[in-house]
């Protein structure tokens, strides 16, 4: 029930960010919603890997040895998310690097005036 | 018109979208790779936080990959925005204007407390909630803190790519290390385990997490450094 929830809540922010993409026209603006699809992604990667009933796989006092591969959540989302949002802050990095030098080139950051590589 | 198109293309995704979360059901136990992951990683590897032993053990291979991302990153950002024009130069006064007391005064006393935040995430990495690329991160938030309060702080390029290059060198040589006197490469057991939940223990899982947080660290800052100027 509540990775359900959470699935539905990254597909949300999913689809925020696409709309995002879609409908503005600032290249900051942009960039904002291409990192919301991102965070939305790794939401639902995190959702994915829920075990009904499964606590942190942290071996501690709440968690034996014994038993932690009957309570403990996947642990394979969680190292793949880990690794997917530093890749998605440099991916923004660059983003906002290109934006820079767009706007040097410009003195806009509209996307409408760079048509002219558009087909 | 340029609005409808945009509406339809949401409503198609958000209908893939709706029949993936119907579709979806929770799953009631492990799927056999991540059930032997949580085994295999206390008792062979002695580490009790299981995310930490996939990242920097069984898969620090692609640890290492995305650290080089990174350093690309940063070597890319420094590439796009070198040789700037003459209209950067007229701007740049006008950003150099100092940060509000309270930002100052603030800085001051969080400061210290972030970097001792950090490096308590980077040594726990092993044994709870935490690990290098975390710890890293607050490390460069750390840094970001520095640059809003102080824009015209110098930061020493050098040092900062000297200190990453070394690590990134010393992280590869404890992986040779574990092809050479362990299991393969990146095998944490070059070093004796330890005792398990202890703070000197699973091998050489720690090792590879300062390394790790002092190299995120580093290449964030770099990153944030060359988008100031």
């Amino acid at each position: 029930m509540i990775s359900t929830m959470v699935l539905v809540t990254g597909l949300a922010v999913m689809l925020i960010g696409l709309w995002g993409v879609l409908t503005h026209r600032n290249i900051l603006r942009i960039i904002i919603s291409l990192s919301l699809i991102g965070t939305g992604t790794h939401i639902l990667i995190v959702a994915i890997g829920y075990v009904r009933g499964g606590t942190a796989p942290i071996i501690d006092g709440a968690l034996t040895v014994a038993d932690a591969p009957a309570r403990a959540v996947d642990p394979i989302p969680s190292a793949l998310v880990v690794t997917a949002i530093v890749i998605g802050l440099a991916v923004t990095a660059v983003l906002l690097a290109y934006a820079i030098r767009l706007y040097d080139a410009k003195k806009t950051l509209s996307i409408d005036a760079f048509t002219e590589s558009k087909w | 018109m340029p609005r409808i198109l945009p509406a339809i293309a949401i409503v198609l995704v958000g209908l893939i979208f709706a029949s993936i979360a119907i579709s979806y059901s929770e799953q009631t136990s492990l799927r056999p790779l991540a059930e032997s992951y949580v085994r295999l990683v206390p008792q062979e590897l002695g580490a009790p936080n299981v995310i930490t032993g996939i990242l920097l053990t069984f898969r620090a291979f692609d640890t290492i990959g995305e650290v080089a991302v990174l350093f690309m990153v940063a070597a890319g950002v420094g590439l796009v925005l070198s040789g700037k024009t003459s209209a950067e130069a007229s701007g740049s006064p006008e950003s150099k204007t100092p940060a509000s007391e309270i930002v100052r005064t603030a800085t001051q006393i969080l400061l210290p407390l972030i970097a001792i935040f950090a490096a308590y995430i980077i040594m726990n990495g092993h044994i709870s909630a935490g690990g290098g690329f975390q710890g890293g991160a607050v490390i460069a938030s750390a840094v970001l803190l520095l640059l809003l309060a102080n824009p015209s702080q110098d930061l020493n390029a050098t040092f900062l790519s000297i200190t990453e290059s070394l690590a990134g060198v010393l992280f590869v040589a404890v992986g040779i290390a574990g092809l050479v006197a362990a299991g393969g490469f990146l095998d944490n057991r070059v070093l004796p385990l330890g005792e398990f939940g202890a703070f000197f223990s699973a091998g050489a899982i720690p090792v590879l997490s300062v390394l790790l947080g002092v190299k995120v660290g580093c290449e964030l800052s770099v990153i944030l450094d060359r988008f100031r100027s």
